[in-house]
């Protein structure tokens, strides 16, 4: 960090704005991240309510993806990486030690930046979740999950006719909507999204932010982008991410129209990031 | 002058050449204000006139040493007595020969014992003088054509003279000139051992060699001999070769995929940085080394083992042989699966672990699948290796030519035969000694077949991520 991000990061002094709800999905007090001697993520608290997207916003490497991958435990992959805080998903601990993480990321489901659909068939794509969980009984009800979440991704009519061509001779738009309903298909409760548009050009972006809304009925939805425009369009309430702190969350439109904190105004109004 | 120091000097000269050269290109710059008014860099300059210099050189040299044999020789034959002549070409050649050689190991100062030796010596003296002509003769006109080639070259340098283009052409040619060589090398090959398969199947019909089950290579070697008439079945060598092959491959396949998959999803980055050079080193030792294993430690045990439930176990045992075979070749199975499995995109572990799947899962149904082709190609590869062995079965499996598929008994294989048939002091019109080359010929076959088809697999493999 260099001096005048060193007086920026030190100006930001906790967060502006309510970050809890009333019946919250996910609630995330005091977390911090740590890469090694690095630390990334600096005392955030935010609650994810049921039904609603939130957004997370901010400039490149301020480390709203970090923070996203928490919820699910994503980070435990880097062998580096350590969490502190206090993390839970309906009241029940994220960290503790009878939590199993293959169980919870069945119930938070993650869509990634870029598509990464199986070397496998359509069908398998979609049904490697439920068969890994054991949640189909037989061969139908597995049909019968495929198809759902196919159509639930809004594929299913495109891809009816040839669920065994390989998920990889899908254009762009279409992986990303055979991942999210891959990750569908294991019912989780919360979705988590990074960046998911950003490989894909403007109309298969609408779609999956059609498809975002549609979802917001029965998930609590994360998403993690770039675009402040996607961010006003598909969300409900916006959290803005600076250098590590999470300087300021409110309702979507008080963000877009009225914001609180400088950084948030200079952000939103392209001055910067 | 030897060729080498001429070839040192003809080397120096296009160096100092290039010297030169790039310093007139400055100077030519300097006139014209700035090496940007030259098409080329001044380092181009300096190239074109070294080659100029070294390329024509170099020709001569080559051109020189491949005529100088014949031209000689061709003129050695009027020193050659009549008496000599007069006994055929074979009595010349031999008598050219003994010149050689007398020329070759100094000729005797003292006074000659007979007439014949008095010419002998006469013409090794001519041979030797005749020779160091030639090499002062090559020498002037190797430099003159260098000081030529460069001076040429020299007065081409001007502002507008395109060196880079040539340059590059030169440099091109070079490379595909290497490329050539090692192709034609293969090809070359390939020939040699072709024709002599051919002689071999102008005395044993092919059919004979390739359906076969009876192999005792033993010919008479002179009419009134008894002994038998041999027998050139090649089968129970490919099944013996199949046999060992497959015991290796049973036994590298598990173990390096195994130690792949280990190294490149579960290992942390030290482990990985010990193991993986640890691993392979088992590649490196010499396979005379795997041979003194197979034969001395391995197979005895396998034996002893053997009898101790009851199986009779031939000391040169197939199992022995492929046992040490396979354990050679899992750093090949282990190197090529763990660079494929390496290669598969993050995102999809990521993807995998992030619907709830547990390390080995996302292992067995996402990264092995994605990795399967490359890891087909590798093991194909390892396969191929693991035929054409030579030196373990030499030593730890056996002679005899058993059609056997019990892998407790000797067999002998392909390369095996190859061996024996050719070690020693052999005449190579037999058809003893030219069986070699029929079955190294199949070998060829066999391996270039499994590569091709490795390197295909290989290769759709990449296309997949790219």
């Amino acid at each position: 960090m260099n001096d005048s991000h060193q007086e920026v990061f030190d100006n930001i002094k906790g967060t502006v704005g309510d970050v809890t709800v009333a019946d919250p999905k996910m609630r995330l007090s005091n977390v911090n991240v740590f890469y090694g001697e690095k630390q990334a993520i600096f005392d955030v608290s935010l609650d994810i309510a049921n039904n609603e997207v939130i957004a997370m916003i901010g400039p490149s490497g301020c480390g709203k993806s970090t923070f996203l991958r928490c919820l699910n435990r994503m980070n435990d992959t880097i062998p580096t990486c350590r969490v502190s805080g206090e993390m839970s998903l309906d009241g029940e601990d994220l960290y503790g030690p009878s939590l199993d993480t293959v169980l919870l990321r069945a119930r938070v489901g993650m869509v990634f930046q870029k598509p990464n659909p199986f070397a496998k068939s359509i069908y398998d794509n979609v049904a490697y979740g439920p068969r890994i969980h054991g949640l189909a009984g037989n061969r139908a009800e597995l049909d019968e999950i495929v198809i759902e979440s196919l159509q639930k991704a809004g594929l299913y009519e495109e891809v009816k006719d040839r669920l065994e061509a390989p998920g990889t001779s899908l254009s762009g738009g279409q992986q990303q909507r055979l991942c999210i309903a891959r990750t569908i298909a294991v019912s989780p409760e919360v979705i988590l999204m990074d960046e998911p548009c950003s490989a894909l050009d403007p109309i298969a972006t609408a779609r999956i932010e059609e498809l975002i809304d549609e979802l917001r009925q029965n998930y609590a939805i994360a998403i993690v982008t770039h675009s402040m425009q996607q961010a006003a369009r598909v969300s409900q309430r916006t959290a803005y991410f600076h250098l590590g702190k999470l300087v300021e969350v409110g309702s979507t439109n008080q963000i877009f129209t009225n914001p609180a904190h400088e950084l948030t105004e200079n952000y939103i109004t392209g001055r910067f990031g | 002058m030897s060729i080498t120091s001429l070839l040192l000097l003809a080397l120096c000269l296009a160096f100092v050449s290039f010297i030169i050269g790039r310093q007139k290109a400055y100077a030519v710059a300097s006139r014209n204000g700035g090496t940007r008014t030259l098409h080329s860099l001044p380092g181009h300059y300096g190239i074109m006139v070294g080659l100029w210099c070294a390329l024509p050189a170099l020709a001569i040299i080559i051109g020189w040493k491949l005529f100088e044999g014949p031209i000689v020789s061709s003129m050695l034959d009027s020193a050659i007595p009549e008496a000599i002549h007069a006994k055929g070409d074979k009595a010349v050649e031999l008598y050219k020969n003994e010149i050689n050689n007398l020329a070759a190991s100094g000729v005797p100062s003292g006074v000659p014992s007979t007439e014949q030796d008095a010419s002998k010596i006469g013409a090794a003296n001519r041979l030797n003088s005749l020779r160091s002509y030639s090499a002062i003769a090559l020498m002037i006109l190797t430099i003159a054509v260098a000081v030529i080639g460069a001076a040429l070259a020299y007065r081409k340098i001007k502002t507008d003279t395109e060196a880079r283009p040539i340059v590059e052409r030169i440099v091109h040619f070079f490379l595909v000139a290497s490329a050539s060589i090692a192709i034609l090398t293969t090809v070359g090959i390939l020939f040699s051992v072709v024709f002599e398969a051919a002689r071999f199947f102008q005395q044993v019909s092919i059919v004979e060699f390739v359906t076969g089950t009876k192999w005792s290579p033993q010919t008479a070697i002179r009419v009134d001999q008894a002994g038998s008439s041999g027998s050139f079945g090649a089968i129970p060598l490919f099944m013996g070769t199949l046999l060992i092959s497959a015991i290796a491959m049973v036994v590298a396949v598990p173990f390096g995929l195994m130690s792949a998959i280990y190294l490149a999803e579960y290992a942390s980055s030290r482990t990985r940085a010990i193991v993986k050079p640890l691993l392979e080193i088992l590649a490196g030792i010499p396979t005379v080394v795997y041979g003194f294993f197979a034969a001395l430690t391995v197979a005895p045990m396998i034996r002893r083992l053997g009898d101790s439930i009851g199986l009779s176990v031939s000391s040169e045992s197939a199992l022995a042989a492929g046992t040490v075979m396979g354990i050679m070749i899992i750093p090949f199975v282990s190197s090529l699966s763990d660079d494929v499995i390496t290669a598969v995109p993050q995102a999809m572990r990521d993807g995998s672990s992030g619907l709830g799947a547990t390390q080995s899962e996302t292992v067995r149904k996402v990264v092995f699948p994605a990795a399967l082709p490359g890891i087909v190609g590798g093991i194909l590869l390892a396969a191929s290796r693991a035929i054409g062995e030579t030196m373990i079965v030499v030593m730890a499996a056996g002679l005899a030519a058993n059609l056997t598929m019990n892998p407790l008994e000797a067999v002998t294989t392909v390369t095996v035969q190859i061996v024996t048939l050719l070690t020693g002091d052999q005449e190579f019109d037999s058809a003893k000694t030219l069986a070699a080359f029929a079955l190294g010929l199949m070998l060829f076959i066999t391996t270039l077949v499994l590569n091709v088809i490795a390197l295909h697999v290989v290769r759709k493999y990449r296309e997949q991520y790219d």
